[in-house]
């Protein structure tokens, strides 16, 4: 007995422990980020490339995916709500979960695997063949040159995909409920909609994706930056940094619902 | 002048440097030799601060590289050189983009004719034929990577140049255009600087010292003439089939 709940303790200590130690180093890194602000000729034409290929790289995958999801959300909510309330609440329901949940967390789960990966594998591999290393020895500074390109487009371009997203969520979720079990006319679903619209609600998912964005962009580049011991360590990275950004939406998502949403 | 005091380091258990001593003079260019994996590289990373010391200091031109801020660090690297024993090329980017990113005056950089010119200029030093500006990385043979590296780390004019391994997996012509142009940069720029090397005929050609890097100090130091004449054990045995070579070719 005495044993196990050592072991226990030993465990969550030395995980506590390097969990500190990347929190800490994150910190650091972010600071670093911060200072490299200054030099904007050099980081912003390089973000400018690589918002381009987030944006248009994840266009059609994020579509498809919101178009599932106004779909899947129309057609449940109909079953659950057949006879019980009226029709036109259904309307509400679609816009706001897709709104205030299902467009930012889904596109920012799927870019997880997206950007996160492809951050992560790209500053890992930099960093095994000693590019990074190149440039510092050049006087340039990674922080300007390589992450805050990657950290800046990530955040930017996340909320322009969920505002795609939302949009056609939301057409996918009125054509559904207009054709399935609820044979919702336009007008109910106009009505509710606007009935339970909030201008905040909107704010709200955008502020949201922006911090997803910044989290899928800059945990994997942090977990890239920091890699160690060749191909294994990249690989070992990329997939740190999927886990990671996906739980840190997951734990943002909790947290800014707290703070942002009124009465929540 | 580069100035190594007493440095230590060691990864974990291993320790690679236990007390080196290393000056290199103004506008002298030193060999660096040693056994595979003696830390030949992990010293030279220590002269422009790829790697901080355990203990012990370095100084380039009167400045201590550990202790440097950020800003002086990074306009000290760009006087400094350095050419990576893999070529550590950019692979997102072309030949060209990568020789254009080691230009580091800020006024050059602003000069878009002047980088072309340059860009092109040190390709040819390097002898790389005028194609090869619009490869990517992946696309050129091992010699040719690093020839690209060292036209890269020239491209600024540097003061101090730090070489590893510039001619390791060249032909015998290129390995000779290069040890040319380590001379030549010596004797036209004045340029300090440190040729890590295996191939011990070629840094008895370009280097006015020699130092052999064993167990972790520097074994001996000094002019061909008198590394030649050494009776240590550990430089003769380094030294031992070369000498004869040397020997006939003098006898
Ligand atoms: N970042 C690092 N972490 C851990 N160990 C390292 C690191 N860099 C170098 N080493 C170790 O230090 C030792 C010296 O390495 P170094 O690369 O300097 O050898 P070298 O003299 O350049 O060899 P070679 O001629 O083969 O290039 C090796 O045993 C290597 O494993
Ligand atoms: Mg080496």
């Amino acid at each position: 007995m005495t044993t196990a709940t050592l072991d226990v303790r030993r465990i969550v200590g030395r995980f506590s422990l390097t969990s500190m130690s990347h929190v800490g180093r994150l910190a650091y890194f972010s600071v670093e980020l911060v200072r490299a602000l200054a030099e904007w000729r050099i980081w912003v034409p390089r973000a400018f490339e690589q918002a381009h290929q987030v944006g248009v790289g994840s266009l059609f995958i994020v579509l498809l995916t919101a178009g599932f999801a106004g779909a899947v959300t129309a057609l449940q909510t109909g079953y659950q709500f057949e006879t019980s309330l009226p029709v036109y609440i259904v309307g509400g329901l679609i816009v706001q979960t897709i709104v205030l949940e299902l467009g930012p967390v889904m596109t920012a789960l799927l870019l997880s695997g997206r950007i996160g990966a492809r951050y992560a594998a790209e500053l890992g591999t930099m960093r095994v063949t000693e590019q990074i290393d190149a440039l510092e020895s050049l006087g340039r500074s990674p922080a300007s040159h390589l992450i805050l390109p990657r950290v800046v487009a990530g955040t930017l371009m996340l909320p322009v995909l969920v505002i795609f997203a939302d949009a056609i969520g939301i057409l996918s979720g009125y054509w559904f409920s207009a054709t399935g079990v609820l044979q919702l006319t336009s007008a109910d679903f106009i009505y509710g909609a606007q009935y339970f619209f909030r201008p905040w609600d909107l704010w709200y998912s955008l502020i949201k994706s922006m911090f997803f964005g910044l989290a899928i962009s800059l945990v994997p580049c942090y977990m890239g930056f920091s890699t160690r011991q060749g191909a294994e360590g990249v690989g070992r990275a990329t997939t740190a940094a999927v886990v990671s950004a996906s739980v840190s939406i997951l734990f943002l998502d909790a947290l800014l619902a707290q703070i942002l949403l009124p009465n929540a | 002048m580069i100035k190594l005091i007493n440095v230590h380091k060691r990864f974990g258990e291993l320790v690679v440097l236990d007390g080196v001593d290393f000056t290199v003079n103004q506008g002298e260019t030193v060999a660096l030799l040693g056994t595979s994996g003696v830390g030949k590289s992990v010293l030279l990373k220590h002269m422009n601060g790829l790697i901080h010391p355990d203990s012990g200091e370095v100084y380039v031109d009167g400045l201590s590289v550990p202790h440097l801020r950020r800003k002086a660090l990074s306009k000290l690297r760009s006087r400094i050189g350095y050419v990576f024993q893999f070529g550590a090329l950019f692979d997102s980017m072309s030949v060209r983009e990568n020789v254009r990113l080691g230009i580091t005056d800020q006024e050059c950089i602003a000069d878009d004719a002047y980088c072309r010119n340059r860009v092109s200029e040190c390709l040819d030093l390097v002898n790389l034929p005028a194609g090869t500006g619009d490869k990517y990385p992946a696309d050129l043979s091992g010699g040719m990577r690093k020839r690209v590296g060292i036209a890269r780390a020239i491209a600024g004019q540097p003061t101090y140049l730090l070489y590893d391994e510039p001619t390791s997996g060249l032909d015998p012509v290129n390995a000779d255009i290069i040890d040319k142009l380590v001379i030549k940069l010596r004797d036209s720029l004045g340029v300090t600087s440190v040729v890590v090397s295996h191939d011990v005929r070629g840094s008895f050609r370009v280097a006015d010292r020699i130092a052999l890097l064993h167990n972790g100090t520097i074994r001996t130091m000094g002019t061909p003439d008198e590394v030649r004449a050494s009776t240590d054990v550990a430089v003769l045995e380094f030294f031992e089939r070369d000498f004869e070579t040397f020997l006939d070719a003098a006898g």
